[in-house]
């Protein structure tokens, strides 16, 4: 779709380089001339989101590293020091423990667009894929990042997520003393963790630059989700048109991002990771950070360990197969009034398990006659609804569903909505 | 050229093959170092055997120690809990196992059923079950909701196992040596 190169080098210099190493050419194609579908809405502006997230993390990260020591009797105590000694200090750690929630508020705005408009559908499956690898990185970055306060949210969360570890049969325990470097979370647990945080964001940038390679390859898709006829008439170049589209969407973006940062900096957070960890008392009620939360909703809704463990991961494997999985040759939820419904019930189920994952297990939401009708209750119907979303509603709408007339072009569905 | 070859391997399809092989083995073994590296290291595994004193404990309380990192209970019973925890229906257990195999002999030869000594790690996802609580007033695992009861056998909720009991024996009447 990116077509033959229009970059036309204007001095010597340049000539000369491009002649060598053309990576300005490179550039120019991927930021500037690049094509894109001049009908995107402002859901299109979280891929420059989560850029610019990745890149205050990694930089705010090697900040912290030049001020944090790994090393248990040390580690809350650096972080405590951060926050009242070293300068700025303050503003470094929270713009890094902040900027990973706004990094996962963002990436599921992204990946809800996705959804929405079928962006993983043929021939965009490898990009999708990629994205899906992305999300699963970020999942490890941020638990291992999570831990290195060293507070008893760290200590309880490694020990909870390396324990699943524990429920694979015949090899699961040497796996959990391997992945310890002991018999329970320690010194060697921390150490590690915080050498694979430092690595497993630069693997992110690695991905996100596949993910960005596959995305030129195939072209944008599109709210109308028909594909690029005529690249004069359907789309505009990528610079100034989506660059400042995109740094519109960021401003408005990083107003919530300072909103959190200097107004409430641990409105997100846990109090119980201000409490040093102490091996031998866990809190009475262990939570992960929100972004986690569907999952561990998941995971306690299911009585058998092993069980639970095979649902929490299947959770996010069935993102992967996504592409099969679906049997509709639409894209667009516009174009889809069943499916448009079904994917808002999915948005609440997820939110839904989200807050089943941050409330006790036994709380008895509504009591009929003698029978309490419980959080871990609420929280089975919920995990069955995600999985049958995916797996049985997938196939089946595009199956039974008659959608709505699909726009002749891009170009026509836009000039179709002024008219 | 594979289909060429294919019906007749020569000698240098041989040596092509021994010579990919022996490749691979030297990477793995080149590999398993930067692997066998995060396992527990000497320091760790030489964590020696440390004694308690249980003279102090009075019947109807539990101390709690480490070791190797973990979290140990010893309980000192009542004879109500012993009584409780020997009339349990084996049958009925997720875990089975007597009250007896659970305890061991003291200095006398006898079987000390007052003492009982736990690792405090709930067998589901490793958080430490709080004492004297749950419906068995053994002990509830505030994380996820498992009842032990007064052996430390899981009786209810997602744990699969029995709380682990650690290797230990009697020095004096009044001492024990954990590991």
């Amino acid at each position: 779709m990116s077509g033959h190169s229009t970059y036309n080098p204007s001095n010597g210099f340049t000539r000369w380089l491009d002649a060598r190493l053309p990576i300005l050419r490179l550039s120019h194609d991927t930021a500037v001339s690049y094509p894109v579908p001049k009908n995107l809405n402002y859901w299109w502006t979280f891929g420059g989101v989560l850029t610019f997230c990745l890149g205050v993390q990694i930089i705010t990260g090697i900040v912290l590293a030049m001020h944090y020591i790994p090393q248990t009797e040390l580690a809350f105590r650096s972080v405590e020091s951060i926050m009242r000694d070293v300068n700025y200090g303050w503003l470094l750690r929270y713009v890094h423990a902040n900027g990973a929630s706004m990094f996962f508020i963002a990436v599921y705005v992204h990946m809800f667009r996705g959804l929405y408009y079928g962006s993983y559908k043929a021939p965009r499956e490898v990009l999708w894929i990629l994205g899906c690898l992305i999300y699963l990185l970020m999942m490890a970055t941020a638990f291992f990042g999570y831990v290195l306060p060293w507070g008893q949210m760290s200590f309880w969360g490694a020990t909870v997520i390396t324990n699943l570890f524990g429920a694979i049969p015949l090899v699961g325990e040497s796996l959990r003393t391997w992945l310890w470097g002991g018999f329970a979370v320690g010194d060697p647990t921390l150490n590690r963790f915080f050498s694979l945080h430092y690595l497993f964001p630069f693997l992110i940038a690695g991905v996100v630059i596949l993910h960005i390679w596959a995305l030129h390859v195939t072209g944008q898709n599109n709210p109308a989700g028909v594909e690029v006829k005529n690249k004069d008439q359907d789309t505009v170049p990528f610079t100034p048109y989506a660059t400042v589209k995109d740094a519109f969407g960021l401003s408005l973006f990083a107003i919530l991002f300072a909103y959190f940062v200097f107004f409430n900096p641990n409105g997100l957070g846990d109090v119980e990771n201000y409490v040093v960890a102490n091996a031998l008392k866990t809190p009475p009620h262990i939570v992960p950070e929100w972004y986690l939360l569907p999952f561990y909703a998941i995971l306690r809704a299911v009585p058998d360990k092993l069980a639970g463990v095979v649902l929490m991961f299947g959770a996010i494997a069935v993102l992967f197969v996504l592409p099969w999985l679906d049997t509709s040759k639409v894209r667009s939820a516009r174009f889809r009034p069943l499916y448009k419904q079904f994917f808002w019930i999915h948005v609440v189920v997820c939110l839904a398990l989200g807050w089943c994952g941050a409330q006790s297990p036994d709380t008895v939401i509504a009591q009929v006659g003698e029978i309490g009708f419980t959080v871990t209750h609420l929280a089975r119907i919920l995990a069955s609804y995600y999985f049958l979303h995916f797996i049985v509603l997938f196939p089946l709408l595009g199956l039974i569903e008659k959608t709505k007339p699909l726009p002749e072009s891009i170009s026509a569905s836009v000039l179709g909505a002024k008219s | 050229m594979a289909e060429i070859h294919a019906a007749e391997p020569t000698r240098r399809d041989f040596l092509y093959v021994a010579t990919g092989a022996f490749a691979a083995v030297g990477a793995a073994a080149a590999v398993w170092p930067l692997i066998d590296q995060m396992n527990p290291d000497a320091s760790v595994l030489a964590l020696a055997s440390i004694e308690v004193d249980i003279s102090k404990i009075p019947v109807g309380q539990e101390i709690t120690i480490k070791w190797r990192g973990k979290p140990v209970f010893i309980r000192h019973r009542s004879e109500e809990e012993i009584k409780a925890a020997e009339s349990v229906d084996i049958a009925e257990l997720r875990d089975p196992q007597t009250d007896d195999v659970r305890l061991v002999k003291g200095a006398n030869g006898q079987l000390e059923k007052q003492w009982l000594v736990l690792i405090g790690i709930c067998t589901h996802l490793g958080c430490v079950p709080l004492a004297y609580k749950g419906e068995f007033n053994g002990y509830f695992c505030p994380c996820h909701g498992s009842v032990y009861d007064t052996s430390g056998r899981i009786r209810k909720g997602p744990a699969p196992l029995n709380l682990e009991v650690p290797p230990y024996k009697f020095v004096s009447d009044s001492k024990i040596q954990i590991g």
